[in-house]
């Protein structure tokens, strides 16, 4: 058997993630269909198996938080922290995500095609997110590592206290957070957008794209900082 | 000597109490920098403590157990609430989150050993799980703190426990800093950071904001873990009563309650000394929490900050804790502010090493420079050799095993025949203020300020 589904309208979530985490691997299973999530919170967190989970309807919290191996798609919107700590594999909302979409991620490829709420990219560690619409304020605060591609505007503070994430936007930027600056784009970004937009399957050219990153002014203890920090 | 001269003598000596020499200082530190102090360390004041309470022991009225030849019981349980697999130690005192970064990894890898050798848990801190920590340890709580530096779900699975961290009794509601000097080509690389900056540490979580979301938070650390581990919560002590009810709604199977007197790697002065409230208090309201809630038992309470000696234990205990961890009292069970340092065997002096930090041992503070001068707190290779992990593991087993010795001394003294039995009835207080914070009756009197009459 490849194939399995689970209808949460009649098997309980805690069924789901115990079968993901335990049985799957034993049975062969290459993709698990969960039909009516109807918001459910914590759908496939702690996946460590490389196979398919496609959710159709809309997930609640956490959706795919933690994600160590395997790739999981939301045929609906992702509430608060879809793929937070993704370690790696690949995580898409064919919707839209609300806050703290990808926050802390280390590694694997975050894609919502819709636009993404508050905080997206919050703590980045390295993963990849692509957003197809706009980010909501604060989007990439203290991002450590790793790139988001935003295509559509972003809220403010965009990229408050970056570290060395970088963030590349193809529309409005409202305003910059603190040490977060506008550099030139070089042919390498250009490259990287480029491989990024394929992976999401967005059509954008990347030299309508501008390069956010960090000033590095914050990196050593500065008074004169003040409410910068 | 004249009059005169008599006046201006006592003059001269006479301190301001409003602007004594330590406000002075700091007034013409902050005039001189425009900087506020960081430091390492915990409350340097003088807070209400366990030191302003008394134990009573048995005479007529209660009969005491013999103290060389019946036993007492020390064993704890935690997490009993909805883990599959809770956590069983011998004794009911834990070492306290302390992070890989802040410590050197000898003094991780003591303080695995000696949890292990000991039969009790040690905990990580901020900046992850390292490969010597678990290996070392039997019984491992992991943190997950709101930078999620080095957090990761192939660690949380290795977890014994998982304790979510709110909030530090040092700093509640502040974030961390360390320092650029700290930060190691090892930390920095575990934090993914550049090595050799500051590294700030946010002060909430980025994933939740408050305590509806702690509910669904805490539903997926057990759907990553499948019910099988612990959740900590632990919470910085200030409006304890309310912050230990919406942790016990959130679903925390064990309650980690942190007083101001607890310490930090790397804080703001400010915050050390004004922010919070004392372990002696904060404990007091958590227990009420609990019973209020009528779950007292049923989600334990572990209470840390400032916590020293075995009579401490058996306070804490006694009034409501079912277990306790310490951090600053295993600092300093290593060697923070020795005066010597051990090296290839031989005793080294340590004064030079303090004074070129501007101190002298007994009244360092300096762990944010990460030049620590007895190799505790610290990332640089030379001085971190200053402590063995075999010195170090044995003088921490030294430390708690005295602790729990005079812990179960003074509980048999109190008629125990388990240290879980000690109760409220087993305290007074010295002074009115212990007495109204702990609400224990003063001592030879029955009169608990603002609770009974006099």
């Amino acid at each position: 058997m490849e194939n399995l589904t689970f209808d949460l309208a009649e098997r309980s979530l805690r069924d789901l993630n115990q079968f993901l985490h335990k049985e799957a691997n034993g049975k062969g299973i290459k993709q698990v269909t969960v039909n009516n999530p109807d918001g459910a919170h914590n759908i496939a967190v702690g996946l460590n198996e490389a196979i398919s989970v496609n959710v159709h309807g809309h997930a609640g919290y956490y959706a795919a938080g933690m994600l160590k191996s395997g790739t999981v798609t939301i045929f609906g919107n992702a509430g608060t922290g879809v793929a937070e700590n993704m370690m790696s594999g690949k995580v898409h909302v064919k919707g839209f995500a609300s806050v703290s979409a990808g926050a802390s991620a280390h590694g694997g490829l975050l894609v919502i095609d819709g636009d993404a709420s508050l905080r997206c990219g919050i703590s980045l560690k390295g993963a990849d997110i692509v957003v197809g619409g706009s980010v909501g304020s604060f989007s990439g605060f203290m991002a450590q590592a790793g790139r988001m591609v935003i295509c559509g505007n972003t809220g403010d503070a965009l990229g408050d206290s970056l570290y060395e994430a970088v963030i590349y936007v193809r529309g409005n930027i409202k305003s910059l957070g603190a040490d977060a600056q506008l550099e030139p784009m070089k042919d390498s970004d250009y490259q990287e957008v480029g491989e990024l937009l394929d992976k999401a399957g967005l059509p954008h050219d990347p030299k309508d794209f501008k390069r956010v990153a960090s000033a590095r002014k914050l990196y050593h203890w500065n008074a004169d900082a003040n409410q910068e920090y | 000597m004249s009059n005169n001269e008599h006046i201006l003598k006592r003059m001269l000596k006479e301190e301001s109490a409003g602007f004594d020499r330590k406000t002075i200082d700091y007034i013409q530190n902050a005039a001189a920098h425009g900087l506020y102090e960081i430091r390492g360390l915990g409350a340097k004041r003088a807070l209400p403590g366990f030191d302003d309470l008394l134990l009573l022991g048995a005479s007529l009225s209660r009969y005491p157990l013999e103290g060389y030849r019946e036993k007492c019981v020390t064993k704890t349980l935690l997490g009993t609430r909805f883990a599959k697999k809770p956590i069983e130690l011998e004794i009911p005192i834990t070492f306290a989150g302390m992070s890989f970064g802040a410590l050197s990894a000898n003094v991780k890898e003591s303080l695995g050993r000696a949890a292990t050798e000991l039969g009790t848990s040690t905990t990580t801190g901020d900046g992850g799980m390292t490969q010597e920590e678990r290996q070392s340890s039997k019984t491992l709580v992991y943190q997950c703190l709101p930078s999620r530096y080095g957090f990761n779900p192939d660690d949380v699975r290795k977890a014994n426990a998982i304790e979510l961290v709110i909030g530090q009794g040092a700093k509640p509601g502040g974030g961390g800093m360390l320092l650029g000097q700290k930060v190691s080509p090892r930390v920095a690389k575990m934090r993914t950071l550049p090595a050799g900056i500051d590294q700030r540490s946010a002060s909430r979580h980025p994933d939740w904001t408050g305590p509806d979301d702690l509910v669904i938070k805490i539903q997926e650390l057990r759907e990553m873990t499948d019910w099988e581990t612990p959740i900590y919560v632990k919470v910085g002590a200030t409006r304890t009563f309310h912050d230990v009810k919406l942790a016990v709604h959130a679903g925390a199977d064990v309650i980690v309650v942190d007083g101001m007197q607890g310490g930090t790697a790397a804080t703001q002065t400010c915050f050390i000394e004004h922010v919070g409230i004392p372990t002696l208090a904060a404990l007091r309201q958590a227990v009420d929490a609990l019973e209020d809630l009528n779950m007292k038992g049923t989600v334990q309470l572990i209470v840390s900050g400032g916590i020293r000696s075995g009579a401490d234990v058996a306070k804490a205990l006694a009034m409501g804790a079912d277990a306790v961890a310490i951090g600053q009292g295993v600092l300093i069970a290593l060697g923070c502010n020795s005066d010597s340092y051990v090296l290839d065997g031989i005793h080294h002096d340590a004064t030079e090493d303090y004074a070129k930090l501007g101190t002298a041992a007994g009244f360092c503070h300096n762990c944010h420079t990460g030049k620590c001068p007895v190799g505790v707190t610290t990332q640089d290779p030379i001085l971190s050799q200053r402590l063995h992990p075999d010195i170090g593991a044995k003088r921490l087993k030294n430390y708690f095993k005295t602790v729990n010795m005079e812990l179960t001394t003074i509980a048999r003294a109190c008629g125990k025949q388990n240290v879980h039995h000690l109760e409220r009835e087993d305290l007074v207080a010295l002074t009115i203020e212990a007495a109204a914070m702990a609400r224990v009756p003063l001592a030879g009197t029955d009169w608990i300020p603002g609770y009974s009459k006099f």
